[in-house]
């Protein structure tokens, strides 16, 4: 069109974001309409759980809360990334599988190395996002498909690796027991972890040049190739990142646990990395989202998922409730951006 | 729809034209106002349409005449006021709503099935079927050619073609067919600007058109940046600036320069010409560049100097644009910038050699809708910005401030989103983008493609700006009157290589023109590509 655009339908009357924006307190414009729901659900949910369940609000129950959903945490934390690319990375699970029982089993068969165990998974997890993100760019293969095709191959690899079962203990070594059960300042280390990864990428993502360049992919793919950012090199750097932080959550799954897992642990994870992202705000077509909204959104979902488990609400709800979650994230994502609705989605 | 029933047509006929000389039913709008969020698109407009007259809407870009538009078809709902129906106010809550109150229109773009037939195109949603869901080919053959008969397409439209088959004019008139056919009877058509894709005589034949609509009695709109156009075909002209009517015209007794002024509330000279101020300084230099679109390109461009770029649609100048910024493999070839040879490849490589491009479709190449001005404006030039891998923030305002204030877009912030802007501050904020990172060479694509009047005479003065500071410039323009009014010199190409060059002195528009069609060089040169 060469007419004005118009902005879209669903902005109405006063609640345009411009509106919204000029008359939010100021102590909370930074944060953003969606963090602000995010709050207000989380605060709801956490009087809902402690009303009903006295232990659920102590001290004890928000470490197991915070530790169960440090690996999520750092899924979601990359996720975020390449959705913001125009993106999306559903092998997740199954990468941090492939780490968990690589560096379980190089820390066993090299007798006491926990780091050369970690360093092989690193270097494992820095391969396979690689490879994603050569299959996606070079081979034009479409990135939900093509992670796809990993989620199944990596889950097969750690699988061949382990022959199936969990391998190696490791807790008879003092970095790795540090890194499961160790605390730092009285917060858990893995707590720690997860809050460096998140400043790390929050800062890359909202100072950076190269995180300008990040959301100009996914804004507008064509215009940030012209303006000359080298696309290709920023896509396979960003599923490589991925790779090594899945590798990071597969280290502290195999802590946790005490020895390499192929599956449990690791299966599902891709769900709930997107299902956070999304429900962060992040938004699927590209162009946005953050790293604030995504860990809220984590920091949600570790607590209704807890607070489910405290109550005695069967798993199998909750995979329900978690589908579900995401349905209704992006359904509030696509109702805001004002698509149509006509034919398939974009 | 309101309760109250409509003097409707007959239900046996329902596609037959109303009949002329109805007791004058009327579309109109009343009181409208149209707030998004704090924003005013209008800010109470009356306006009537009259059966039986062309009524052109004119404004420049985010005047408010496509929300006005909207607002009839039903896609947008006024804050206040109404449409008015045959004097009573209706409320067209969904587009389903406004056809149903015969309101049509003609979208600029037109939305055609490519893997479908004409037939099934005009007729999508309502095809004729027989018992069951089976579709009936024999009556929907049987109607597309009566209906084509009645409408006097049937020489010009075969209905068996596939939608990817048609023409960008044949492709309207599926529009326009659609508008006249099925349900209820159409008594306002508007007309999107219609002829931005369409050639001389299918203007001509849309004209006719248009004429024989009105004569039946149906009320047009008609939105067109073309004053040639409005002229020829309107009864009366509406000029909106700024959500309001500014004023009604007499086509008849109405002046270009009247509605010029009027449109933009100030007075422009007709055309812009710009001083000579070229230097001797080579600094692009295209030797012998040959591409999968355009082959044997020899061009130069000094400091200072602006060379227009003309030739028909398909011509091979945006494809040449394209690869001289690196964005489409070069085969064989030199391009020299300021002495420096690049190498063929990277967008990146090319603009810190010192080469910008604002390409053609600013919307779908340049433009990141969802986010700021502030950012649209910095993005080429972050990697000057940075300190260690982190953008100066300050630095980066500033910089996107000033060069917001010298191309003068109006907004009320740079922070504001670029998809808010209309047509013509989106292209500054593409041309902030460039002047930021201080080319040497500038390339811009259509640069003035759909924008309105006193943008158009804004942009023609930063491109002359450019110049006057020893930047060189390369504009591609299908106005000839543009290129003759800013170029130096002009090029001329088609079917991918250049037939012709002529400088300031000889440069016409038919001279021009002459170049752009000359089959014959083309038809001796071996390999030319398409």
């Amino acid at each position: 069109m060469t007419l004005t655009s118009t902005p879209a339908p669903t902005v109405k009357g006063s609640g345009g974001d411009d509106g919204r924006a000029s008359r939010r307190p100021a102590f909370l414009s930074g944060v953003g309409g969606q963090n602000i729901s995010l709050i207000g659900a989380l605060l709801v949910v956490l009087a809902l759980f402690g009303v009903l369940n006295d232990n659920y609000l102590s001290l004890s129950n928000m470490q197991v809360i915070a530790e169960a959903a440090t690996i999520t945490g750092l899924l979601a934390i990359v996720q975020t990334v390449v959705i913001i690319c125009g993106g999306l990375d559903i092998s997740v699970g199954s990468q941090v599988g492939v780490a968990s029982v690589v560096s379980a089993m190089v820390f066993t068969t090299t007798g006491s190395g926990a780091f050369l165990g970690m360093a092989a998974a690193v270097g494992v997890g820095l391969l396979v996002g690689a490879v994603n993100g050569v299959v996606i760019v070079y081979g034009r293969v479409n990135p939900t498909i093509a992670t796809l095709a990993g989620l199944a191959a990596y889950k097969g690899l750690a699988q061949l690796l382990s022959d199936g079962r969990a391998q190696g203990y490791v807790l008879n070594n003092d970095v790795f027991v540090f890194l499961g059960r160790g605390k730092i300042a009285g917060l858990p280390v893995m707590v720690w972890i997860l809050i460096v990864v998140a400043v790390t990428v929050h800062l890359l993502l909202k100072y950076t040049d190269i995180g300008r360049n990040l959301y100009a992919i996914g804004g507008n793919d064509t215009a940030a190739r012209l303006a000359g950012i080298s696309i290709n090199k920023y896509l396979i750097c960003v599923y490589t990142l991925i790779g090594a932080v899945a590798a990071i959550a597969g280290i502290l799954l195999t802590a946790r646990t005490g020895s390499g897992q192929p599956v449990s642990g690791s299966e599902g994870l891709e769900l709930k990395a997107i299902t956070a992202a999304a429900l962060g705000g992040a938004a699927l077509k590209g162009g946005k989202g953050g790293i604030g909204g995504t860990l809220l959104a984590v920091a949600l979902l570790g607590c209704l998922e807890n607070g489910l488990t405290v109550q005695g609400i069967n798993t199998f709800w909750q995979n329900v409730a978690q589908g579900a979650l995401l349905v209704i994230a992006v359904v509030i994502q696509q109702r805001r951006s004002g698509e149509r609705a006509v034919g398939l989605p974009h | 729809m309101t309760p109250h029933p409509h003097p409707d047509p007959a239900p046996g006929s329902p596609d037959g034209p109303p009949p002329a000389g109805d007791h004058a039913p009327s579309v109109g709008v009343s009181g409208i106002i149209k707030r998004f969020g704090e924003v005013q698109a209008i800010g109470g407009v009356t306006l009537d349409f009259p059966a039986g007259q062309v009524t052109a809407l004119m404004g420049e870009n985010g005047a408010g005449k496509s929300t006005l538009l909207k607002i009839l078809t039903g896609d947008h709902q006024p804050t206040e006021g109404h449409v008015v129906v045959d004097g009573e106010p209706v409320t067209l809550d969904s587009p389903a709503r406004a056809r149903a109150a015969g309101i049509r229109i003609i979208p600029q773009e037109p939305e055609i099935v490519p893997h479908i037939s004409v037939a099934e195109n005009v007729y999508a949603g309502a095809l004729p079927r027989k018992r069951g869901r089976l579709l009936d080919r024999a009556e929907l053959d049987r109607r597309i050619r009566a209906d084509l008969e009645r409408l006097g397409f049937a020489h010009v439209l075969d209905p068996d073609l596939l939608g990817s088959q048609l023409t960008p004019a044949q492709r309207q008139l599926v529009e326009i067919m659609r508008a006249l056919t099925g349900g209820t009877t159409a008594r306002l058509i508007a007309f999107d600007e219609p002829t931005s894709s369409l050639s001389e005589h299918e203007v001509d034949a849309l004209f006719a058109l248009i004429r024989r609509l009105r004569d039946e009695g149906i009320a047009i709109v008609y939105v067109s940046h073309r004053m040639q156009e409005i002229f020829q075909l309107a009864d009366r002209i509406a000029v909106l600036r700024d959500g309001t009517l500014v004023g009604v015209q007499d086509a008849a007794t109405t002046e270009e320069g009247e509605l010029v002024r009027l449109m933009v509330g100030r007075d422009l000279s007709a055309m812009f010409v710009r001083q000579r101020v070229a230097t001797d300084r080579l600094v692009l230099d295209v030797q012998n560049l040959t591409t999968d679109d355009v082959s044997d390109i020899s061009l130069r461009v000094h400091a200072g100097e602006v060379v227009g770029l003309a030739g028909l649609i398909g011509a091979g100048r945006s494809e040449l644009a394209l690869a001289l910024a690196g964005d489409l493999p070069v085969r064989a070839g030199t391009v020299t910038l300021d002495g420096v040879r690049l190498r063929s490849g990277r967008p990146g490589d090319v603009i810190r050699a010192g080469l910008g491009l604002a390409p053609e479709e600013r919307k779908a190449q340049a433009l990141f809708l969802q986010q700021s001005i502030k950012e649209n404006a910095s993005l080429v030039v972050l990697d000057r910005l940075r300190r260690f891998r982190f953008v100066r923030r300050t630095a980066e305002r500033r910089l996107a401030q000033e060069f917001s204030d010298r191309l003068r877009v109006r907004t009320p912030s740079i922070d504001h989103e670029v998809r808010k802007l209309s047509g013509g501050n989106q292209q500054k904020v593409v041309l902030a983008r460039w002047l930021a990172r201080k080319p040497k060479v500038l390339i811009l694509d259509e640069p003035t493609r759909g924008i309105d009047v006193g943008a158009k005479a804004e942009i023609y003065q930063i491109i002359a700006d450019l110049a006057a500071e020893g930047v060189a410039v390369l504009v591609i323009s299908s106005e000839l009157p543009e290129l003759l009014g800013l170029a130096d010199r002009v090029v001329v190409m088609q079917g991918g290589r250049i037939t012709g060059e002529l400088d300031r002195g000889e440069a016409t528009e038919e001279a021009i023109l002459e170049l752009a069609m000359a089959d014959d060089i083309v038809g001796a040169a071996p390999g030319a590509s398409s």
